[in-house]
């Protein structure tokens, strides 16, 4: 198609087709210059600083190629970081999208006050990081907390949830499922919310039992939405970071020393920012892989309108 | 009704019940310690109840943090943030809907490769970039990098190309310009995609926390987030005062979900595909 098909008006005033030429570039003007200064340049920019050794103030210094990545694949505190994010990533996300469609099946039956209980259960989006791992530092703190109350009145040994390195990872882990569950939530029941009645209704008249019918209907109907759930949880999980900072600080021994928060020390409290630069990239080859992943693979989920 | 049916719906509320309460216990339970005394939140087993709920604790946080200027921080960086991008994207959205020109699909796909770009990669030169203007501790550092959006570009795209391409030429032919078309006409219509965006904006950056944790060292211009973070240093492990602070920072949002949660739920999942 050519470009010049334009109203009937501006066609036959050819001093106008400057203005013409112009218009569209003024309304894309505000987004490009934005996106060009605070996306693009400093994607360009972490890529030229992950070449270099800098000074304090993140001004490069020394050029030392490649090496920024060579080394982060080979230190053990970087590759330590990626170990424990990939568990981290085991730990939070299947239980976090079972634990949704759980929600999801329960909340999706037509009874009186199921909007009620959507609401409560999607209730975890609008709590922010911050405030979500405040609550629970108070209830796993093992003196007072009551974590280790409940544990104590079962009969249990009490647990340093965020002070044991075999427990931290674990106790961040479900700060997130409960942040995340919200979202979750709302992922599957909309999910479920497409499924056609029809299919119950056949399946039914078969005599089908609820729990073939979860098997043989519903999961395979929302395999869409679980693999979306799955890759976009992935993403998140390789992204958090406030919980450990307010919780953990990496600690005990870099047993929740989640990747962004590695990324974080080195720029900010190290003030590696070339080193930083390069983990970030690192992260961001992980995250593209991922992203290309959920749209190749699951294109047919991320129309909603 | 048959018994079986019966007791199938007495299971489900059940369920219904005990997921709602282990769900929403971190919030009650935060609710009510920050209604305790000292006392009462030092004692082992830590009652769940004060025994005579007070919101002494709630006076005692105002008086010992500036709590209203982060509130105040925080409703202004999320307002200008989400003001921002509903005028950015809408007008780029239009451009990419409507008008046909020279280089469309290569800045659209410009657009667009910004959505993989994870914000931790330019997050360094970024700061770095404020820090070299002696920008941080302002409004400008933490808004500005937010104000333009490739998903909400994307997103409204779509409503303006549910637009009949009808309409526009016949609003064109009666001398009705562009910019007018776009004000009067398509932005209307687009009234629920501005909403979407605007809820998910506003209550993704309500809650951002590594960016104003970066970008704010004074205690006046911490974001309220960033203010719950460090209630812990100011009141030391007094967690009843902290839990005040948490209960009292979390109701604008949570009246935003009682707000648009229709609306707050199509932006996140559409938002969700963001890098």
């Amino acid at each position: 198609m050519a470009s010049t098909v334009g109203s009937p008006v501006a066609r036959s005033r050819p001093h106008r087709s400057l203005m013409e030429w112009l218009e569209p570039w003024l309304y894309l003007g505000p987004s490009l210059a934005l996106l060009g200064t605070f996306v693009f340049y400093p994607l360009l920019r972490s890529i030229y600083l992950s070449t270099f050794l800098t000074d304090l103030l993140g001004r490069p210094k020394l050029f030392v190629g490649a090496q920024n990545f060579a080394d982060a694949l080979t230190t053990p505190k970087f590759l330590q970081s990626l170990g424990v994010t990939v568990l981290f990533v085991l730990y939070t996300v299947p239980l976090g999208i079972l634990l949704g469609f759980i929600l999801a099946m329960l909340a999706n039956r037509p009874v009186r006050g199921n909007k009620f209980f959507q609401l409560i259960f999607s209730s975890p989006l609008c709590i922010s990081v911050a405030t979500g791992s405040m609550i629970f530092m108070m209830m796993y703190n093992p003196v007072s907390g009551l974590f280790n109350y409940m544990l104590s009145v079962v009969g249990m040994p009490k647990v340093n949830w965020l002070v044991d390195p075999r427990w931290a990872l674990f106790s961040v882990g479900l700060v997130s499922i409960w942040l995340r569950l919200g979202f979750n939530f709302v992922l599957m029941i909309s999910g479920l919310q497409n499924v056609p009645q029809e299919l119950y209704e056949a399946a039914r008249v078969d005599g089908a039992n609820g729990w073939s019918q979860i098997r043989h209907i519903t999961l395979p109907m929302l395999s869409p939405t679980i693999f979306f759930a799955a890759v976009v949880g992935v993403i998140n999980a390789f992204q958090v970071f406030g919980e450990v900072d307010i919780m953990t600080s990496g600690g005990p021994a870099g047993s929740t020393s989640l990747i962004v928060y590695r990324i974080y020390q080195e720029a900010f409290q190290l003030f590696q920012f070339g080193t930083a630069s390069a983990q970030a990239l690192l992260l961001f080859l992980v995250i593209m892989v991922l992203t290309y992943l959920q749209f190749k693979l699951g294109e047919r989920r991320v129309h909603y309108q | 009704m048959s018994s079986k049916d019966r007791l199938g719906q007495v299971l489900g509320y059940a369920g219904l019940i005990l997921a709602a309460a282990i769900m929403l216990f971190p919030l009650a339970y935060a609710a009510s310690t920050s209604l305790m005394t000292r006392a009462e939140v030092s004692t082992f087993p830590p009652p769940l109840i004060p025994a005579d709920p007070s919101l002494a604790n709630y006076a005692e946080l105002f008086r010992a943090v500036p709590v209203f200027r982060w509130l105040l921080n925080s409703l202004v960086v999320a307002s200008a943030v989400t003001l921002g991008q509903m005028v950015t994207a809408s007008l780029s959205g239009f451009a990419f809907a409507t008008i046909r020109f020279r280089g469309k699909a290569l800045a659209f796909a410009l657009f667009m490769s910004t959505m993989m770009v994870p914000w931790e990669v330019t997050m360094i030169p970024n700061y770095l970039f404020f820090r070299s203007l002696k920008l941080t501790d302002s409004y400008t550092a933490l808004t500005l990098p937010f104000l333009a959006t490739a998903f909400g570009t994307f997103l409204l795209r779509q409503f303006f190309m549910q637009i009949p391409r009808d309409l526009e030429d016949a609003a064109r032919i009666d001398g009705c310009s562009r910019l007018r078309f776009f004000w009067s006409i398509a932005l209307p219509l687009a009234r629920s995609g501005l909403i979407t965006l605007g809820a998910y904006t506003f209550l993704s950056t309500w809650n951002q926390y590594l960016w104003p944790l970066l970008v704010t060292n004074s205690k006046q211009m911490r974001t309220v987030q960033i203010g719950v973070r460090f209630l812990m240093n100011e009141e030391g492990l007094q967690m009843h005062r902290v839990m005040a602070g948490v209960v009292f920072f979390m109701i604008p949002a949570g009246l935003m979900l009682l707000w648009g949660q229709r609306y707050l739920v199509r932006g996140l999942m559409a938002g969700a595909v963001k890098g």
